[in-house]
């Protein structure tokens, strides 16, 4: 019986404005193996918060505070700077979503993945140089020596995406955050990140945790699912189960999808309940 | 061969163009400038109420000498062709001679300039090297204490008039503690030990290893640099503030953590490496802003620069000078702002 | 999100003004007016700025009953020269036995007036160019905006010195300067928000309701561009203030006796070392008068402009 790698319980994120405090996220609890975990909820549902959350990473005003959040056993509420500082890229790592904001302007690509490989293994410029291409190259990326050398403005959206996921997961993390890592990028681009991102997790046997809104695509990616609503997770199940939510407002957002094979006229909207939100 | 650009299809041929087509219009916007930047003070020159003939004949020249003086200055012809015959002379450096000293006004220009040159250069770095790490500390800091700090000491930079801060500061330096050598650039009994060479009093003692001299320099260099210095540190930290409060509030600056990077690495390599694009043209217009504040620094403090020429010339009616001088300024302005775009485009990977 | 939320039913003209439907245009235009004072209000620096400006203006609006002495007549030539601070001479006096407080007072007028009439000459010009250049666009925008460029590229300062030389010494004369050098970051700012609010909607709306270039200039870009200029003119009285002064201090300015603040500083340099209070009070209210000037403007463009606030 091996100890969850992440373990999450009664999380809450506080931010304390000059007009008052918000709760983004309200008592999230979950635990995470080596799988992979969907997020869904939709803008305001506080599921990036509570990405940014586990990684330490929530912005100033915001409080952080829950019963129990470790990872691997550590305790991160209490672990010092550093230890987290090791641990982040390290050994989490988050995708963030649009390449053309995440990734830093004047550094090239190359140097970037150098950068995030160096602050965590003891490695001389060459290895470092290695193991940059190594990765652009199980990214798919087709001449891996010339993108090496470019700016993230030189790039297209998709090709600046797998550049991301090099950076992070060069260093061999064990848990990765997917923060809609392709909400940004074309239906046909996205597919094509999505398939590696599959693959590289596959083959690492790491934990993902996939946070987005878009339902379907996190039920075909994810084995488990989480659906939060207003900082709180309303429905827990697995992927393959979906069509048995029982939560009104995963129910809602399943017949919202329309299908190739009924004609629903006209397309369901959904109604909220004040009540999901207390 | 234009021809043949144009059609060479393709990659080389049309970004040759295209970078051609941009240094066209830089000339063109440069020259254009510059031409305005002579007509103004052409212009200027025009709307003098005093005579120019008599400034130099004395209102009881006999008729003939005054008909004279006003055809050598080519007065009687028509104003296009004065005109023109100024933007020639302005071409060359050719601004005529001065009233109070005889010499050419360009002659004087280039003695006096570099004195005006080291005060602003000591201003700017003095601004650079302690603005830029107060923008961060304030920026990384925010509402704190030292941000306020920070806040307050650009705010006063704005408001406090330059010629009374000199003059504060001569009197609690100079009169009240001692510390600092008073107006002028060095003693009279120093200034005999070395020959000037650069014009740059400090270069100067020292290459030549006159150190007493160099240290009497430096003594009473070092108040006006700090004055000038001050009103470029206010600008600059404000400015480098602002930036970095915008880049650290960038995607990139929170991918940077999650690479578990060390807060200064993520400060300095990160934040202020994206600041430094606008940074560098701002720290390009301090430099501009300084040599007008050296207007009124030099008075105070009797430094023999560009500035003191001017003021001096413009007490002495010497339209002549006054006019060189403006358009000196006016030209190293330009140019300044000028060198600020340019490394705008070269420090910013998106824009070449 | 909403603002502070009202706890309890305001009553009266409060309630008026915030009552989330007017009646008329004046009742809105009041309303929203004195929802831009509370926020200003909230921001204590703004309005110590403020304070400052309006003693200014009292100050010079009633300097005959404020200043305790003439400002030109001096008193005894033998006893009263260069007298320090004390109960009788708040500032002490200058070289020729006058009170310096009595002359600070004074030059508040000259300071006011300088201000004024120079926001009053280079704003519009500088609203008027930068709008029909944006408007307008094409040869009319790059002619305008070279010669623009031309006048910025200028230090202001050296600029106001050379016609100041040309046209003479005198404070009619500075004050023309100081306005030819003013207007052209008003074009450029009137230009800018021209520009964006052009292709609008609501300009394409009027525009065919028939309504002339003139007339959409006019009667629409220019009240839009209004709050931003306001904005940037405030910020700029600082540094007029500063160039008039510094050109009183060369000498330029007002002429003597007049009590300019710029040229009292220059007497007082003569007798700095002993008698610093010639220079130095003279020097000071031209810095609070300035100080005043930039909280104000930074407290509007945080109320007018919330974007470009910090």
């Amino acid at each position: 019986m091996t100890k969850p790698l992440l373990d999450v319980e009664d999380l809450r994120v506080r931010f304390h404005l000059r007009t008052g405090t918000v709760e983004a996220v309200r008592g999230v609890s979950f635990q995470l193996g080596r799988e992979r975990l969907g997020i869904v909820g939709e803008s305001g549902s506080g599921k990036s918060q509570t990405g940014r959350a586990i990684l330490g990473l929530t912005p100033p005003p915001g409080e952080v505070t829950a019963k129990r959040l470790a990872f691997d056993g550590i305790d991160l509420l209490t672990a010092s700077n550093r230890t987290l500082r090791t641990l982040r890229g390290g050994r989490i790592s988050m995708v963030m979503q649009d390449p053309k904001y995440s990734l830093n302007p004047v550094m090239t690509i190359g140097e970037q993945i150098i950068e995030a490989y160096q602050a965590h293994a003891k490695a001389g410029r060459n290895e470092a140089r290695d193991k940059a291409l190594a990765m652009l190259e199980a990214v798919k990326m087709r001449d891996p020596g010339r993108v090496f050398a470019l700016y993230p403005h030189e790039v297209s959206g998709g090709m600046g995406q797998r550049a991301m996921i090099a950076m992070m997961l060069v260093t061999d993390p064990d848990l990765l955050i997917a923060d809609e890592p392709t909400s940004a990028l074309d239906v046909t681009v996205s597919m094509e990140v999505l398939r590696i991102l599959d693959e590289l997790v596959t083959e690492r046997g790491m934990g993902l945790i996939f946070i987005s809104h878009d339902l379907k695509l996190v039920s075909s990616f994810c084995d488990r699912v989480l659906v939060m609503y207003a900082g709180r997770v309303v429905e827990e199940l697995e992927a393959k189960n979906l069509r048995e939510a029982q939560h009104p407002y995963t129910q809602g957002l399943m017949r919202c999808l329309p299908t190739l094979v009924d004609d629903v006229r006209p397309l369901p909207t959904l109604n909220r309940d004040p009540a999901w939100a207390l | 061969m234009v021809s043949a650009v144009m059609n060479g299809g393709g990659g080389h041929g049309s970004a040759l163009r295209s970078f051609l087509k941009k240094v066209a219009q830089f000339v063109i916007v440069l020259a254009t400038t510059l031409l305005g930047l002579v007509a103004v003070t052409f212009f200027i020159g025009r709307v003098v109420p005093i005579d120019p003939v008599i400034a130099v004949v004395g209102d009881r020249a006999p008729a003939h000498v005054y008909e004279r003086v006003r055809t050598e200055l080519g007065l009687d012809r028509p104003l296009i062709e004065q005109f023109v015959i100024y933007v020639k002379k302005a071409a060359t450096g050719d601004f005529g001679n001065s009233v109070l000293t005889t010499n050419p006004v360009m002659t004087d220009i280039i003695n006096v300039f570099p004195a005006t040159l080291e005060l602003a250069t000591l201003g700017t770095l003095i601004g650079v090297l302690i603005g830029i790490p107060l923008g961060v500390l304030a920026a990384v800091k925010r509402g704190t204490l030292i941000d306020q700090f920070v806040r307050v000491l650009g705010l006063v930079g704005y408001s406090v008039p330059i010629f009374w801060l000199g003059l504060m500061g001569l009197l609690l330096f100079y009169a009240k503690l001692g510390w600092v050598a008073g107006p002028g650039r060095i003693d009279v009994t120093y200034s005999y030990l070395y020959t000037p060479v650069t014009g740059i009093v400090l270069l100067d003692t020292a290459m030549q290893g006159q150190w007493d001299a160099f240290w009497d320099a430096v003594s009473h260099v070092i108040l006006p640099a700090c004055l000038l210095g001050y009103f470029s540190l206010a600008y600059i930290s404000r400015m480098t503030r602002s930036f970095m409060l915008n880049e650290l509030a960038q995607e990139y600056v929170i991918a940077a953590r999650v690479k578990g990077l060390s807060e200064m690495r993520v400060i300095w390599r990160h934040a202020l490496r994206n600041a430094a694009v606008p940074l560098v043209t701002v720290i390009a217009l301090s430099y501009a802003n300084l040599l007008e504040g050296s207007v009124l620094t030099e008075t105070v403090f009797a430094w023999p620069g560009l500035g003191q020429y001017i003021t001096n010339s413009l007490q002495n009616a010497d339209m002549n000078a006054v006019l060189g001088g403006t358009l000196v300024i006016g030209t190293v302005f330009v140019l300044l702002n000028l060198v600020s775009d340019l490394l705008y485009r070269l420090l910013d990977p998106r824009t070449r | 999100m909403a603002g502070a939320p009202l706890a309890e039913q305001p009553a009266g003209l409060r309630a008026w003004l915030l009552s989330p439907e007017p009646h008329s245009r004046w009742q809105a235009r009041l309303g929203r007016f004195y929802l831009g004072w509370r926020a200003f209000s909230r921001n204590p620096l703004a309005v110590v700025g403020l304070g400052i400006v309006i003693l200014l203006i009292l100050l010079a609006i009633f300097a005959d009953v404020i200043a305790p002495y003439s400002p030109v007549a001096g008193g005894d030539l033998r006893t009263q020269r260069l007298l320090p601070p004390s109960e009788t001479f708040w500032f002490g006096t200058d070289d020729q036995a006058r009170d310096i407080f009595s002359r600070v007072v004074y030059g508040s007028r000259i300071t006011l007036f300088v201000v004024v009439l120079v926001a009053l000459i280079a704003t519009p010009i500088g609203l008027l160019v930068g709008t029909v250049s944006g408007y307008l666009g094409g040869w009319v925008d790059t002619v305008l905006m070279r010669i623009t460029d031309i006048f910025l590229a200028f230090p202001r300062l050296v600029l106001a010195l050379a016609f100041v030389a040309a046209l003479g010494p005198g404070i009619e004369n500075a004050i023309i300067a100081i306005a030819i050098t003013s207007w052209p970051p008003y074009a450029r700012i009137a230009r800018a928000e021209t520009l964006m609010i052009r292709n609008s909607d609501f300009i394409a709306a009027v525009k065919l309701q028939g309504a002339s270039t003139p007339r959409i200039i006019m009667g629409h870009v220019v009240p839009l561009c209004i709050s931003s200029l306001i904005v940037r003119v405030t910020l700029d009285m600082a540094g007029i203030i500063l160039t008039a002064a510094g050109l009183g201090f060369l000498g330029l300015g007002a002429q003597p006796p007049m009590p300019e603040w710029g040229a009292m500083v220059a007497t007082g340099r003569n007798y700095l070392i002993d008698q610093w209070w010639v220079a130095a009070m003279p020097g000071l209210a031209i810095f609070v008068v300035s100080l005043g000037f930039n909280l104000l403007g930074d407290g509007l463009r945080d109320v007018l402009d919330p974007k470009a606030a910090k």
